[in-house]
């Protein structure tokens, strides 16, 4: 189990034929991605990787093949017009790895998925992977291992790198996201904890975040009031400058809230550890689950009680 | 993308927006000329890119001719949070009335675009948002209606924002406008504060802050041609042309990494083990040799670099290329300093054997890298 994506998710991949999208969608096949089909306008009829057939619509795409989410690859300048096309289809997950599209683009084309019920992950991320069953974007395949840890990051290559210290110490993973590095994404971290506390084969959650931004401490929130599953978390930029745009739009320290020591802060007072060094996330998490371990039956055994005292 | 006032204030009566007459000027005598025409008093303000300006001096009254000059070559002489102030934007003074706030701008917190108002404006307008949270006037507007609102839908809110009901149908055709300057400029932020009523009833923006999307400059070419290059660092405009992001710091390890994030990261691992990095470099998601050659460029350039040390994750990029690209550097250019190479993911084996026969050092994990590269640079 996982969230988001599994074995049986139908992919379709915007832009197949262009040179990322096409090399990626390779790579997700060899990662055992079902992927269903692709979109180019103009090249419909076209069959890509031996038998992937080519549309020129997406509407056409799913109504072809069943697909139920779509991995978009397009230019930044026709990203909006691809987004816009794939809310019009019946899908349950869009996920942008496009950098650099024009914000007020980024909010028209997600108001108009969520208007549709479709959930939107990034733009300007590196995908989501559910180790073992499915790969959407463009994560490294050899970094993963399956296993139970839920895995939410703002930054690509950084969840990289704490996604292999994960796999090193022999921590798999459940589902690992990446949600986007712009001011404007589709999902955010509060979504996802709702989707990994609910899921029965995540047990604990890493939150890779960085300077810039509110979610990180709306997440510390969430956790506070809303969950029983533990969180580690590891924040970058303590060193980053105020006022410099560190190359992820979002990453733009503002008010005193943003930085990364005042983040850090108020994650640990949420009672959120936070790792100084990713070597220690693998540590935190242990101590961390050895708490689960205890929290969670008390609770469990809790409920029973009270669904048996009426 | 950050523009001047004035400039702003040129797009303002370009889409509709009022605002008093201004005139730029460079030099004292220009700015007492312009008095002299304008009529006393005047007010003026130094046009930098940066908050606070009132503050810090940057924006004077002056009653007397005798004065205007005066003023302008004390406000020539400022330099403002590092900016040093070229241009001064002469304004006729107003009598004010009442003074509000009004923005509009994308809400990260929420995804959505957003007017801000506030009935009262001025400078104190943050604090106002701290001890008075009720006083801040929201209207949030679907990105696809923003360019083609009506003045019925803004009345609401205009309506609060200011008494009388001619001046409220004045800011709703000010909303109007910036709905439609946003949508048209591609804008990430358009401020008017303060927003004022004159004596006479008259609304009129007496200050105006607007923020191009840097995402959208492609389609935008007479936003670009807006950039005042000489308030910018060339060194981070070099790095913006070759599609790397650059930014220098104080301290003497020269980094260099792929992802904004890992980059971030980096330099936090870097200050942990007791270093100071000399810069932030985000080499991109890409193989592109030429950004790694514009990459040790820019960090050989500045001479407090004693060490450099060379992160990459391969996802999309992969180390190989990075390799060929190290070595075509030092082939291209001296770099008298040692250079710590730490090469993960993609076609990193491929990578360190390239590197391995070379004076440069390979370390394993980012750790490692990151204390050699330290220990380095403290040595010399």
């Amino acid at each position: 189990m996982s969230i988001l994506v599994n074995r049986d998710t139908r992919v379709i991949v915007q832009g197949i034929t262009g040179r990322d999208g096409s090399f990626h969608t390779g790579k997700m096949l060899e990662y055992g991605t079902n992927v269903v089909g692709g979109v180019t306008p103009g090249k419909g009829g076209e069959t890509v990787h031996g038998d992937i057939p080519v549309f020129d619509t997406v509407r056409e795409a799913v109504e072809q093949t069943g697909a139920d989410a779509s991995v978009i690859f397009v230019p930044a300048r026709f990203a909006k017009q691809a987004l816009l096309e794939a809310s019009t289809a019946p899908l349950k997950l869009v996920v942008c790895i496009t950098e650099g599209i024009p914000t007020l683009d980024v909010v028209e084309a997600r108001e108009a998925l969520i208007a549709n019920g479709t959930r939107l992950i990034g733009p300007n991320c590196p995908g989501v992977t559910s180790p073992g069953a499915c790969k959407l974007g463009i994560m490294p395949s050899q970094i993963f291992k399956p296993g139970k840890i839920g895995v939410m990051s703002r930054s690509g290559t950084l969840t990289y790198e704490i996604v292999s210290t994960l796999s090193a110490a022999g921590l798999g993973q459940s589902t690992c996201v990446g949600i986007g590095g712009d001011p404007v994404i589709g999902t955010r971290y509060v979504d996802l904890l709702s989707e990994f506390e609910a899921d029965p084969n995540t047990e604990a959650i890493v939150m890779v975040g960085e300077i810039g931004g509110q979610d990180e401490i709306a997440a510390a929130e969430f956790f506070r009031q809303r969950m029983t599953k533990p969180i580690v978390a590891f924040i970058a930029g303590l060193t980053a400058p105020a006022g410099k745009r560190m190359g992820h739009a979002g990453a733009l320290v503002g008010g005193e809230d943003e930085t990364a020591a005042s983040k850090i802060a108020k994650l640990e007072a949420a009672g959120i550890p936070v790792a100084r060094l990713i070597s220690e996330v693998p540590h935190l998490l242990s101590l961390a689950e050895k708490t689960l371990v205890v929290k969670v039956p008390h609770r469990r055994v809790a409920a029973q009680r009270a669904t048996i005292a009426p | 993308m950050k523009i001047h006032e004035y400039q702003a204030k040129q797009l303002f009566r370009e889409y509709g927006i009022p605002t008093t007459r201004d005139i730029l000027v460079t030099t004292p005598y220009e700015a007492e000329c312009v008095a002299e025409l304008m009529g006393l008093p005047v007010v003026l303000k130094a046009q930098v890119h940066s908050g606070g300006r009132g503050k810090a001096g940057g924006v004077k009254m002056a009653c007397r001719l005798d004065q205007v000059a005066a003023v302008a070559e004390e406000m020539l002489r400022l330099t403002i949070k590092g900016y040093p102030v070229r241009k001064i934007l002469v304004c006729p003074a107003v009598r004010i009335e009442s003074e509000s706030y009004l923005s509009l701008l994308i809400d990260r917190s929420t995804s959505k675009i957003v007017f801000v108002g506030c009935p009262q404006g001025g400078m104190e307008i943050e604090e106002t948002a701290q001890t008075c949270p009720t006083s801040i006037l929201r209207y949030e507007v679907p990105a696809a209606i923003l360019g083609h609102l009506t003045t019925d839908e803004c009345m609401p809110f205009a309506e609060q924002l200011v008494d009388g009901t001619s001046q409220a149908e004045a800011v709703a055709r000010i909303m109007v406008a910036m709905g439609r300057m946003f949508v048209a400029r591609d804008c990430s932020l358009i401020e008017i504060n303060p927003l004022v009523v004159e004596e006479r009833g008259v609304v009129t923006a007496l200050d105006a802050k607007v923020l191009f999307d840097d995402n959208a400059l492609f389609r935008h070419p007479e936003n670009a041609e807006m950039r005042d290059l000489s308030s910018e660092d060339q060194d981070e405009l070099t790095a913006k042309e070759n599609n790397v992001t650059f930014i220098r710091l104080s301290g003497d390890i020269g980094c260099m990494v792929n992802g904004a994030g890992l980059a971030m990261g980096t330099m936090d691992i870097v200050k942990h083990f007791g270093g100071s990095p000399a810069n932030f470099l985000d080499a991109g998601g890409s193989s592109d040799p030429n950004k790694v050659l514009a990459g040790l460029r820019l960090i050989t350039k500045d001479p407090s670099v004693r060490c450099i040390f060379i992160n990459i994750f391969g996802g999309i990029t992969r180390c190989d290329d990075i390799a060929k690209g190290i070595l075509a550097a030092k082939e291209q250019f001296d770099i008298p300093l040692p250079i710590v190479v730490r090469l993960a993911g993609t076609n990193c084996r491929e990578g360190q054997a390239l590197i391995a026969g070379t004076d440069m050092i390979v370390a394993n994990t980012l750790e490692e890298g990151a204390q050699c590269a330290v220990r380095l640079g403290n040595a010399l």
